[in-house]
């Protein structure tokens, strides 16, 4: 019964990330591909938080951590390089 | 220890609609600023949400390797970073000067920039 609900969320992640990419492909501007990509990353987040608790492993949480700041990095440097400003 | 487990699977089904609630707002909104807003406030609930009910759900593990101290801090980076992100590409956004929506009905920043309140946001 535990593992139903756990694969129901992670076909609703997999639908998540399915649509971000859409987003990705077709998105007119470039701010459109920087918001789909975050969308993704996050997700991605949730889906390595759900492997943890599969596999009983909580060193998953501590890539977790890299990989969202690494994210984060992108963003702000990307955002800034639009802006004209490096 | 199930009771708080069904409460970890609640918290869990409803952080994953609410990230796919966000992609649905991401594919159908009209603009780059509602698809902005729409793409990260409800991610950042979502995933927040998805690892309380991750944390809850390992209940029987919290005593060995720092289950609970590595999911809070996974969320307060998850709150501290997300709102920050939103708000450079929105900025950015208005800085290269992307048409907004024709449903748009008021624009503050326009207006005090006309009514030279504020200088507008220009690069550096």
């Amino acid at each position: 019964m535990n593992n139903i609900i756990i694969y129901i969320a992670l076909a609703l992640m997999m639908l998540t990330l399915i649509a971000g990419l859409i987003r990705f492909i077709k998105g007119p501007s470039i701010v459109d591909r920087v918001v789909a990509f975050d969308s993704m990353t996050i997700t991605s987040l949730v889906v390595i938080g759900v492997i943890a608790l599969l596999s009983n492993r909580a060193i998953y949480f501590d890539v977790a951590v890299v990989y969202g700041f690494l994210s984060f990095l992108g963003v702000i440097i990307v955002a800034k390089y639009i802006q004209g400003g490096l | 220890m199930t009771y708080v487990k069904i409460l970890g699977e609640v918290f869990l089904l409803m952080g994953a609609f609410s990230l796919f609630v966000a992609s649905v707002g991401l594919l159908r909104m009209p603009d780059v600023y509602n698809r902005v807003q729409t793409g990260t406030k409800a991610s950042t609930l979502g995933a927040i949400m998805s690892f309380i009910g991750i944390g809850l759900m390992a209940v029987d593990h919290w005593d060995e390797n720092n289950w609970l101290g590595r999911i809070i801090v996974l969320i307060i980076f998850i709150l501290l970073t997300n709102p920050v992100s939103s708000h450079v590409l929105m900025r950015a956004a208005y800085v290269m000067k992307i048409p907004l929506s024709k449903l748009t009905v008021v624009d503050k920043l326009k207006e005090d920039i006309e009514l030279k309140v504020l200088e507008e946001p220009k690069d550096e």
